[in-house]
């Protein structure tokens, strides 16, 4: 390997890309796009505007099924309250009622809780029944703060398959590659060039993306942000490798759409991006941690949510690093110039 | 002379085709080595078995003596009978980006100077014309100062103007020092440029040395020609075995004055008759029954 060769064919594709206005426009408008779609997903009022967990065994009665009675509450059924607790502490229900201890548990910090306090203690007022409060702390997580560290590794996904599986099945196609492979470049040194001119790339556009959201709705993140970038590093390198896995071989622009098709859509439902895999079936939830995006995503929430460090996210890291190493080694193994 | 290159026994197969059955010959160090064959023959097949682009299925090649490897990458200059570039890029830009892949290389403005590419230097790629764009691949190939050029019908598809300059070109790299390996299907180019030839048809060498050797070792007769309109063709055929070739009748013969008495006898007009020496297509007709250029 040599780095003066990686360094022309870096150079050479980065000119190629800044001068494609296409496919410029296109990395700039989808992130723009999905800013936008956000901002106004999420500044919208939900008309359901109270959430309460509930905890009862049986049909409720009297004080409790008045409570549960109320217009614009949603009431979601718990099984029990210590497993569900830290919805409390995430704002991510407002009140978490257990009707039949006569118990409730709410932030401290929610204005919602305060008001769901409000009607509930109305609708116990006639009653004999004492309720039992229990305080709890924690900063709300909205929705959008859980669902954008999964929708920014859902974009690095999008550009590192196609961005790299469509350029090099392009390149075989016209006989680019041809030309390179009666040079003395390598194999792995072309692999390479072009793992750090999509990285680059991926990662200037995504912090576009954040700091961009970040404006808009102000998401919430409580973890290192150099653990963050090396979350999004390691994950962008992993999926540029499955890229280049996928287009060391095919040399139709047609087949190359239909494999990373195939590779993107069960990963963007699978991963966990949109919703929790938490209730999914356990196989599901197997399959699902051998998706790339999947550790992408739990690890950047883990950080940005949680607030969890370097050692909370190893194991996350290490799939990602090591898969990485094995996928590259495949593609320059399997990798064709013709 | 050293050897530089040397095939032997090379065999390639598509499938049931066999196009390139057992080729063997060698390429002496400064010499300019001519495939030369009609489309199909294997040419190019057997040029890019050599330059390690393609797998041979059986046959070995040498280079220097060892199996192709980094020496070679680095002291070979290629140029395919057509090439892609990458898109979006200019001159200036492709030739530095080659460069950059060698351990030496020539300069690019002296390059560019050489094959008169300096006006282009800034242009897209894909606005260059045939004969630049032509011009741009060679001077790629020559950009590492190869110790060895393969060139894949480098003229194909040139107007005469360019493909006289390309030879001009061709003969400089020569004089420098350079190892050619040429295909082609012109006749004129292989004789003017090659020291030696090898003629290829249906995957095999079926004639190989150097050009005039050929023409001397396969003909001790000249050709008569005389204008197709002038002789019928019954009498040409029956009583000179001529064959026609575009306009024209040639009739092959040891004995000119024999020949000319006879075309008298028969009252043939000899105002438009040409006596010239065989060359290397009415070689091939000799050897393959069928015309270079079909
Ligand atoms: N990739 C390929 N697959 C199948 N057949 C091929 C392939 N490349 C060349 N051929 C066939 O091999 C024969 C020799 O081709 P080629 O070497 O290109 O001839 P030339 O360069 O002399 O015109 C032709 O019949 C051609 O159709
Ligand atoms: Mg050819």
């Amino acid at each position: 390997m040599t780095w003066k060769r990686i360094y022309a064919l870096f150079v050479a594709r980065n000119i190629e890309f800044m001068r494609d206005r296409s496919a410029l426009a296109w990395n700039v408008l989808l992130p723009v796009l999905i800013i936008f779609v956000f901002a106004y997903a999420f500044t919208d009022d939900n008309p359901e505007k109270f959430k309460v967990g509930l905890i009862a065994q049986g049909s409720l009665q009297g004080a409790a099924a008045q409570f549960s009675d109320t217009r614009y509450i949603k009431f979601i059924e718990f099984d029990e309250a210590e497993a569900n607790l830290f919805k409390v502490e995430r704002h991510q229900v407002d009140l978490l009622f257990d009707a039949d201890g006569n118990r409730y548990w709410i932030n401290r910090t929610s204005p919602n809780g305060y008001i769901v306090e409000k009607l509930l203690i109305a609708a116990y007022a006639e009653s004999d029944a004492t309720l039992h409060k229990i305080l709890v702390e924690g900063d709300e997580v909205r929705y959008i703060d859980w669902v954008i560290p999964g929708v920014i590794g859902m974009n690095i996904m999008f550009g590192a398959l196609f961005g790299i599986g469509y350029v090099i099945v392009r390149y075989r196609k016209f006989g680019v590659l041809k030309r390179l492979s009666a040079t003395p470049v390598t194999a792995m040194e072309f692999l390479s060039a072009q793992i750090l001119s999509r990285l680059w790339l991926l990662l200037v556009v995504n912090l576009v993306i954040f700091i961009g959201m970040d404006l808009f709705v102000d998401f919430r993140m409580h973890g290192s942000y150099f653990n963050l970038l090396l979350v999004f590093v390691l994950g962008s390198v992993n999926l540029i490798c499955c890229g280049l896995v996928v287009a060391a071989r095919i040399s139709s622009e047609e087949v190359a759409n239909g494999v990373l098709n195939l590779f993107s859509w069960p990963m963007m439902f699978l991963s966990g991006v949109w919703f929790s895999l938490e209730g999914a079936h356990p196989l599901m939830q197997k399959f699902a941690l051998l998706l790339p995006l999947t550790h992408i995503t739990e690890a950047a929430r883990e950080i940005m949510i949680d607030g969890v460090g370097i050692i909370g996210i190893a194991d996350h890291l290490l799939v990602l690093g090591v898969s990485s190493l094995v996928l590259l080694w495949i593609g320059a193994r399997i990798f064709r110039w013709e | 002379m050293s050897i530089i290159l040397q095939v032997t026994d090379l065999v390639k197969r598509f499938g049931s085709l066999t196009a390139v059955d057992r080729v063997s010959f060698e390429i002496r160090e400064g010499n300019c080595f001519g495939l030369l064959g009609p489309n199909g023959a294997g040419k190019t097949t057997t040029i890019e078995m050599m330059e390690g682009i393609k797998q041979p299925d059986g046959g070995a090649i040498r280079y220097r003596g060892e199996p192709l490897g980094e020496q070679f990458r680095n002291e070979a200059g290629i140029m395919f009978q057509t090439t892609a570039l990458q898109e979006f890029i200019t001159v200036r830009e492709v030739m530095r980006q080659f460069s950059r892949f060698y351990p030496h290389s020539v300069g690019i403005d002296e390059l560019a100077e050489r094959y008169a590419l300096h006006e282009f230097l800034d242009q897209d790629t894909r606005r260059l014309s045939g004969g630049q764009k032509q011009r741009l691949l060679l001077a790629m190939a020559q950009i590492n100062q190869p110790k060895i050029l393969f060139l894949d019908e480098p003229t194909t598809g040139l107007d005469p103007q360019s493909r006289r300059n390309l030879w001009n070109q061709l003969q400089q790299i020569r004089e420098q020092g350079a190892t050619i390996l040429l295909t082609t299907h012109y006749m004129e180019e292989a004789y003017e440029l090659c020291d030696e030839i090898a003629i290829m048809d249906h995957g095999r060498i079926i004639a190989h040395d150097a050009p005039d050797a050929l023409l001397e070792a396969h003909f001790d007769d000249v050709v008569v020609q005389i204008h197709a309109a002038d002789i019928p063709r019954d009498i040409g055929e029956r009583e000179f075995r001529a064959v026609y070739r575009n306009d024209s009748a040639h009739i092959l013969t040891g004995d000119v004055n024999k020949t000319i008495e006879h075309l008298l006898h028969f009252d043939i007009p000899l105002d438009r008759l040409r006596i010239r020496a065989r060359d290397l297509e009415d070689l091939f007709l000799e050897l393959t029954g069928k015309e270079l250029r079909a």
